[in-house]
C-alpha cells in the first residue's frame, strides 16, 4: 500500500469512461449504418467520421497521460496467464483505437471520398486514390471492427469478473466513482 | 471474508450468470443493430442484389448505370446562383468537371440502343476543397416514390412471373407517370441532345441562412434530333459512345444549368411527382463538356457518383432517395473496386 496509487487519476478515468461511451457508439453506429437505406445513414455517417476522429485524439492524449502518470500494479496474486491476457488485450485495444479512424481516414482517402468531419470541416486526404488500396483499408475497417467489439466483450466480461468474483481492486482502480471495496480498504 | 464457502459459491455462480448475461445482451444488441435479426430490413447488399442483371453479376462494374464514358470538362457558374446557395461553385468563376455518360442499365455490355434511361454523373471541384457530385437521368420524374418501392420494382421486373408488372403497377399508380414518359417520350442519338435532371430535391442555404428547396437540371445546348428506337436499334451496340467521343472531338458540348425552386407545399420528398410548370427558375452556369475518355483507364471509372457528397450551402431534404442512393452507391463501390482484376484496365492488362 504504501508503493504506488491504487487507482487510476481522475483524468485517466474521465478518458477511459468517456472513451468507453464513444466507443461503444462508434462500433453500433458503424454495424447500423451499413445495414440500412433509410435517411438515417446520412446522419450515423455524419457522426461516425468526427466521432472517429475525436476517438483517434483522445486516444493520443490518453496514450499521453499514461505515459506520464502510469497506471496502478496488477495484484500480485493475480495468475501469469491472466496478467499476459490482461497485458496483451490493453495493447491490442490502443492498436484499435488509434488503427480503426486511421484506416477509415485512409480508406476515404483511396476511395476519393471528401473527409468531412462537420459543415465545411475536411480533412485532408492521407493517401492516394486506388481501388486496391480501398479494398484492403476497407476489410480490415470492417473485419477488425468484430474484432474490436469481441475485445470490448471480453474487456467488460474481465472487468465484471474483478470486480464480483475476485474482488481484488482491479476494477476499483477504473470506476468512475470510489467503491465500496475501495472506502473500505482505505480505512 | 467470514462467509461461509457454501454461500460463496452461489454468489459466484450468481455473478457468473450475471456477467454471461451482460455479454450476451450486448453481443445481442450489436446484431440486431447489424440487422441480423432482420430479415425485412432494407439493406443496401439487397438492393445491391435486386439489381443484378439477367446476365449475371457485372463483376467490376457499377451495379447499376453500369455502362458508361467518362469526360472532362468545366462548369462556369455566372454568380445567379449565389442568391440561392453560398457554396462557391455559385460565384462566378470556373471550375473543373469530372464526370460520366452512361446507360440505366445494371448490364455493361448492354446495346445502347436497348436502354431507355440515360445518365450523367457530375463532380464539380472549387479552390475551397469543396465538391459538388451529382448523378442525374434524363426522364423528368423519377418512378418511385421511395426507396422501398424502388426495391419492389426491381423485384418485379425481373420477376418470372408474367404478371408481376401489371400487379405492381396497379399497386403503386405513381409509376404510370414515369411508364406514359418511357412510352411516349423522343428518342435522341446522342448523350449530347439529352437532358439530365437531378430528380431528387434538395436545401440551398443562402449568405443570410435562408433556405430553398431545389432541384436542378443540365439542358442541352445542342438541338435535340428525335430518333425512332427502331433507327436507332440498327446502329451499333455503342453507338453513342462512339457518337459523343466524335463530337466532342470536334467541339465542346455545352449545358444550362437551371436550378429550380420549390413553392411552400411542393412535393419535395417525392421524386415521383414533378412540381408545376411556373415555379421559379434560376440559370447558374454552364457546364462545357471538353474531352471523352473510356471509362476503362478514364478519371471517373474509380469515381463514385455519391449525390450526398455536397459542398456546405447545399444539403439533403426530406427526399429519402439522396441517402439510399448514398448507401447503395457505397455499396456498388466497395464490391467492384474489390473486382479491379474482372475489369482490368488496358495498362494493366499489357503488364505480365
Amino acid at each position: 500500500m504504501t508503493r504506488g496509487r491504487q487507482r487510476f487519476t481522475p483524468l485517466q478515468r474521465l478518458l477511459h469512461w468517456l472513451m468507453a461511451v464513444c466507443i461503444l457508439a462508434m462500433l453500433f453506429i458503424g454495424v447500423g449504418m451499413v445495414s440500412t437505406v433509410m435517411p438515417k445513414y446520412l446522419t450515423l455517417v455524419s457522426i461516425h467520421k468526427p466521432l472517429g476522429i475525436a476517438i483517434l485524439v483522445l486516444t493520443l492524449v490518453r496514450l499521453g497521460v499514461r505515459l506520464r502518470d502510469g497506471a496502478p500494479p496488477l495484484p500480485a496474486d493475480l495468475p501469469e496467464p491472466m496478467k499476459l491476457a490482461a497485458q496483451l488485450s490493453h495493447y491490442a485495444l490502443y492498436v484499435l483505437m488509434i488503427g480503426m479512424p486511421l484506416l477509415g481516414w485512409g480508406m476515404l482517402s483511396a476511395a476519393a471520398y471528401p473527409v468531412v468531419l462537420y459543415g465545411g470541416m475536411r480533412l485532408p486526404p492521407i493517401l492516394p486514390q486506388s481501388d486496391s488500396l480501398y479494398t484492403l483499408l476497407w476489410n480490415a475497417h470492417f473485419y477488425l471492427a468484430f474484432v474490436f467489439f469481441a475485445l470490448v466483450l471480453s474487456h467488460v466480461a474481465a472487468a465484471l469478473f474483478h470486480a464480483l468474483v475476485r474482488r481484488d481492486g482491479v476494477f476499483d482502480a477504473m470506476a468512475p466513482v470510489p467503491t465500496h471495496n475501495e472506502v473500505a480498504a482505505a480505512e | 471474508m467470514a462467509e461461509p464457502p457454501q454461500s460463496s459459491a452461489r454468489s459466484i455462480f450468481g455473478s457468473l450468470v450475471l456477467i454471461a448475461v451482460v455479454i450476451a445482451g450486448a453481443a445481442a444488441a450489436f446484431a440486431y443493430t447489424a440487422g441480423w435479426f432482420s430479415p425485412e430490413r432494407l439493406t443496401p447488399n439487397k438492393m445491391v442484389d435486386a439489381l443484378t442483371p439477367p446476365t449475371g453479376v457485372p463483376l467490376g462494374h457499377r451495379r447499376n448505370h453500369a455502362k458508361g464514358i467518362c469526360f472532362t470538362g468545366v462548369f462556369e457558374a455566372n454568380g445567379a446562383g449565389s442568391a440561392l446557395s453560398h457554396a462557391q461553385v455559385f460565384t462566378r468563376g470556373q471550375y473543373p468537371v469530372l464526370g460520366r455518360f452512361n446507360l440505366g442499365t445494371a448490364d455493361p455490355n448492354a446495346r445502347d440502343a436497348t436502354v431507355r434511361v440515360r445518365g450523367m454523373g457530375l463532380r464539380i471541384s472549387t479552390p475551397d476543397g469543396q465538391e459538388w457530385r451529382s448523378a442525374m437521368i434524363d426522364p423528368p420524374i423519377f418512378p418511385m416514390s421511395t426507396p422501398q418501392a424502388f426495391y419492389e420494382l426491381l423485384l418485379a421486373s425481373a420477376s418470372k412471373d408474367p404478371d408481376a408488372m401489371k400487379t405492381f403497377a396497379a399497386a403503386h399508380p405513381e409509376f404510370a407517370a414515369f411508364g406514359a414518359w418511357a412510352k411516349t417520350a423522343p428518342w435522341t442519338g446522342s448523350y449530347a441532345e439529352d437532358q439530365y435532371n437531378a430528380l431528387n430535391s434538395f436545401v440551398f442555404t443562402d449568405d443570410s441562412g435562408a433556405e430553398h428547396s431545389v432541384r436542378w437540371s443540365f439542358l442541352p445546348a445542342a438541338q435535340p434530333v428525335s430518333v425512332s428506337p427502331d433507327d436507332l436499334a440498327k446502329r451499333g451496340p455503342d453507338f453513342l459512345e462512339q457518337e459523343i467521343t466524335e463530337r466532342v472531338r470536334g467541339g465542346p458540348q455545352r449545358w444550362t444549368t437551371v436550378v429550380t425552386v420549390a413553392n411552400p407545399g411542393d412535393p419535395t420528398a417525392d421524386p415521383s411527382k414533378a412540381w408545376p410548370e411556373d415555379r421559379r427558375t434560376v440559370e447558374v452556369g454552364t457546364l462545357t463538356v471538353q474531352q471523352i475518355e473510356p471509362e476503362r483507364d478514364g478519371p471517373c471509372r474509380d469515381i463514385n457518383f455519391d449525390p450526398t457528397v455536397l459542398p456546405s450551402g447545399i444539403r439533403t431534404s426530406d427526399d429519402p432517395f439522396p441517402a439510399a442512393r448514398s448507401s447503395v452507391y457505397a455499396k456498388s463501390y466497395d464490391l467492384r473496386t474489390a473486382e479491379a482484376k474482372d475489369y482490368p484496365r488496358t495498362a494493366t492488362d499489357a503488364k505480365p
